[in-house]
């Protein structure tokens, strides 16, 4: 890989160990990847807390080695300095106000507060939520972005075209601290050109079309960039943060385009730039029955916990959940989270849409969700969510069946106690 | 077989890129799946815990993972890096798709890894099979499980 004589510098060690620890990760790392240099970053999104039991024993240790090991690959500890580049934190494992509901032991949540207090005056922005792009870290159409969490990777691409790969803790670690990352994939212009030309011969519109064809679709391509034409109502941000989420769980989805839709295609042949299509794929009735039943594994219709906001509920979706349940009141079986970042949270409190939930019975909940912390209500038999990457990833992480429909549906089994859903 | 070398001994060669260096030999372990990092694994065992992946319930600790490469979140990296950290991590890796999640595994589980193979290394390699893989050099040399026993 070739260096610049500043990337050579920080590797010598001429601006501190920390940077020649980072830099050398990400030699390492370009050299796996075939890349043939760095490029320049200022808008790094990544995973610093300590809010998980496995880090407890680097956590003696202190904060230099929980980032040295974690976030350099560096099992020597170096001193860590401020971030070079604007940093912000993704999704966390506590919420931080409500981690008794959450059932986590007070030692972790004091444990993840110090982490946060040390992390945060080093400038990692304490987001704490998978939809950085929600709460004011918006790239702009070109910027080179590191960024982590597969739902945000693909939105950043796509949807803003904003150029980042699907980075990990440790890359992102070394991007924060360099202002560098290898560049290689979607930084580069030809690599994000279509590959599969999508036709949906069945309306999608609703957020659960969304997911359903996400879902689908994302076992099929894996990690290729689907083109999507055909039966779409113009969607928002809201259903195309769902669709994303949903692809890059059954595959690695980190790009697509939507004509006329997506800045990086105003038609199919933009999209596809040249490239040649390496297949044609119809999405119809019978496909969209396949996602519907692979995202269902359940069979019992008790259901005992509701699971809403993967991605991060935005405001518009919190304010749908408040008004369903509006002076209502949850079967005495189920609890109900609802998941919006802390942000949004704020302003959901003021409009009162916390309160609505709340008296009904449900909790509205920030900075995690119960993949990222593996806690789900204790006693919790049979899940309902909204969210095809929740019903994707729970049976795997908390061994519990999940049942995936409407959030209508999914209010309905909070407020019964039943799950009614059909595939309409 | 027309670029593979067959060795007397029914060894078959295979020659790739390095992704990251080293020597280390073992069982195969060989998957037709993609294989997601958080949320696909458990780092603490080092089992595939995927609802509907054919290696569910299957540990790769000490193995020769053989696999078409990774998907799912971006945790990919870090959860091999805890395998690692837990000692449950597999003795190297072979894989076909390039991807950043692979690379990032590959550098911080820090076992030798090999891609862009002259030949299928799923169609080459199947699970039980003895292999040896030489990342410096670029080269996997697979003796065959031995048959009908």
């Amino acid at each position: 890989m070739r260096l610049t004589d500043a990337e050579k510098a920080m590797l010598d060690g001429k601006e501190g160990p920390a940077q020649a620890k980072a830099m050398d990760l990400l030699v390492r790392y370009g050299e796996a990847l075939g890349a043939e240099r760095l490029v320049e970053t200022n808008n790094v999104a990544g995973a610093f807390n300590a809010s998980t039991p496995s880090v407890r024993e680097l956590v003696k240790k202190g904060f230099d080695a929980v980032f040295s090991e974690l976030n350099l690959d560096s099992p020597e500890v170096v001193q860590i300095p401020r971030m070079r580049a604007n940093t912000c934190q993704l999704i966390t494992g506590i919420d931080n106000d409500l981690w008794q509901t959450q059932g986590i032991a007070q030692e972790l949540v004091e444990q993840q507060k110090r982490a946060e207090a040390h992390f945060g005056a080093l400038g990692i922005n304490m987001f704490a939520t998978c939809t950085p792009y929600q709460v004011g870290n918006v790239p702009v159409k070109g910027e080179h972005c590191a960024w982590m969490e597969s739902s945000a990777v693909v939105y950043c691409n796509s949807v803003l075209g904003a150029r980042t790969n699907t980075e990990g803790k440790e890359s992102t670690g070394a991007a924060a601290l360099t202002g560098r990352i290898p560049y290689w994939g979607y930084h580069i212009p030809e690599n994000r050109r279509g590959t599969h030309l999508v036709e949906v011969d069945v309306e999608v519109d609703d957020i659960m079309d969304w997911g359903l064809l996400g879902y689908w679709l994302g076992e099929i391509v894996q990690e290729d960039i689907p083109v999507l034409t055909g039966k779409l109502k113009r969607p928002t941000l809201i259903k195309l943060k769902h669709f994303g989420a949903a692809a890059a769980s059954s595959g690695g989805v980190e790009m697509y385009h939507v004509p006329g839709v997506t800045p990086e295609a105003r038609d199919v042949e933009e999209a596809f730039g040249g490239r040649k299509i390496v297949d044609k794929l119809r999405y119809g009735p019978a496909e969209r029955k396949q996602a519907y039943d692979n995202l269902n594994c359940a069979s019992d219709r008790n259901v005992d916990f509701v699971m809403l906001g993967c991605p991060h509920n935005a405001i518009e979706q919190v304010w749908r959940v408040a008004s369903l349940l509006e002076g209502k009141k949850l079967h005495p079986n189920v609890q109900l989270w609802v998941h919006t970042p802390r942000a949004l949270r704020e302003v959901a409190q003021r409009n009162g849409y916390v309160k609505m939930i709340t008296d009904a019975g449900g909790v509205v909940m920030s900075d995690t969700c119960p993949a990222i912390s593996r806690y789900a209500p204790k006693g919790t038999r049979v899940i309902a969510t909204d969210s095809a990457k929740q019903a994707h990833y729970l049976p795997a992480i908390l061994g519990l069946p999940v049942w995936f429909g409407t959030v209508q549906e999914c209010v309905e089994a909070a407020l019964t106690g039943q799950w009614n859903g059909r595939l309409q | 077989m027309s670029i593979a070398e067959t060795r007397p001994n029914d060894t078959i060669v295979l020659h790739g890129r390095k992704v990251v260096g080293g020597v280390a030999e073992g069982e195969a372990l060989v998957t037709h799946d993609t294989i997601s990092g958080w949320g696909g694994i458990n780092e603490r065992e080092g089992t595939v815990i995927e609802r509907r992946h054919e290696l569910r319930g299957v540990s790769f600790k000490d193995k020769i993972l053989v696999f078409p490469g990774a998907k799912g979140s971006s945790g990919w990296s870090a959860y091999f890096h805890m395998t690692r950290l837990n000692k449950v991590n597999p003795k190297a890796m072979i894989f076909v798709t390039m991807t950043t999640k692979i690379a990032l595994g590959a550098v911080v589980t820090r076992v030798p890894a090999i891609t862009e193979l002259d030949q299928d290394p799923l169609s080459v390699i199947e699970t039980g099979d003895w292999v040896k893989v030489d990342a410096d050099r670029g080269i996997v040399e697979i003796t065959k499980k031995a048959k009908g026993v």
